[in-house]
């Protein structure tokens, strides 16, 4: 296990690099959210792995004298863990208020709503009541 | 063993994470992130954090799957497909990992009962703990009795995102009605 020593932390940047990558580079801010969430598994699988230890049992009182591994990592990301979905469902509803406010969940189309390229785009930031009221009627069809 | 078990589960971690970034569906990557913290539930048991794992599993792998896909369920699955040159999302991410790769050679080899984290507070909790709070499950003893203030803020940040849910979604609900009832 000596070559392997670190493997562990490699795995974890790898998938918190992907979980990056997908932030930054998909458009579509569903998919944005799921990228955040590798990235937050990723910090969970960094915390997990440096409380354990060799040889170590999960840390529940068992015979006396065995090796126990870290419990303060494990309850580090419990809060982490519950944390974590209250703050995915707080970004997915805003998603969900964006899709209603522009009819889009794409990045580069909710810009272009944002600045009209050619100035000849309606004002959609100050007449958000009407584009709300306008996507809803479009979602009822 | 463990550590066989370990490294194949973080194997099938990269290659679900590698199939997220390409596929195209939504649906396909929402499922597919559940099946990823199903895994990552599975890694914690083989690291004997057997607490975070049941948590794991229920909320990252249940709960969070089942919002986003109400989320697409309202929002729809269809995903534009990139314009833009992935050369700089990919130079980026690129240089910050091997930055991250770099940190990991001085960090204590996976595993070592000698390494700093387990120096500080951790005896204490795990010579202590059975006798000062009487439960035998180390991690629920800390999280309700040592650091119980943190899990007040846990609970705190959590309702405080849940009416913030609530606001956003509730006035989505009542500005349908309002055009409904009148237009219908």
């Amino acid at each position: 296990m000596e070559l392997l020593g670190q493997y562990n932390y490699w795995v974890v940047f790898f998938l918190m690099m992907t979980g990056f990558y997908v932030v930054i580079a998909r458009g579509n801010l569903v998919a944005k959210i799921v990228g955040l969430n590798i990235f937050q598994t990723s910090v969970f699988l960094l915390y997990i792995s440096m409380g354990k230890v060799s040889g170590g049992t999960a840390p529940i009182v068992a015979d006396p004298g065995s090796l126990y591994s870290n419990p303060l990592p494990h309850v580090l990301i419990l809060t982490a863990i519950v944390v974590g979905v209250a703050t995915t469902a707080l970004g997915l509803a805003l998603v969900v208020r964006i899709k209603e406010a522009y009819g889009t969940v794409e990045e580069d189309e909710i810009y272009a709503q944002d600045d009209p390229p050619h100035g000849s785009a309606p004002a959609l930031a100050q007449g958000s009541e009407t584009a709300t009221a306008d996507s809803a009627g479009e979602a009822r069809r | 063993m463990t550590h066989l078990i370990d490294i194949v589960l973080l194997t099938f971690l990269v290659a679900t994470a590698i199939a997220i970034v390409r596929l195209n569906s939504l649906f396909a990557v929402v499922m597919l992130f559940g099946i990823y913290s199903l895994i990552t539930a599975g890694v914690f048991i083989a690291l004997d954090a057997v607490d975070v794992a049941f948590t794991e599993a229920a909320v990252g792998a249940g709960i969070s799957t089942v919002l986003m896909l109400g989320t697409l369920a309202l929002v729809g699955h269809r995903q534009a497909p990139q314009q833009h040159s992935r050369a700089l999302p990919l130079t980026v991410v690129v240089i910050t990992g091997v930055v991250l790769l770099w940190g990991t050679a001085d960090m204590p080899r996976f595993g070592d009962p000698e390494a700093p984290v387990h120096q500080h507070v951790a005896p204490r909790y795990i010579q202590d703990s059975p006798a000062e709070v009487g439960v035998p499950n180390m991690v629920t003893s800390v999280l309700a009795s040592y650091r119980g203030f943190d899990t007040l803020g846990e609970t705190a940040v959590v309702f405080t995102a849940g009416v913030a849910v609530l606001v956003l979604l509730g006035r989505r609900r009542r500005q349908h009605r309002d055009p409904g009832s009148s237009g219908d």
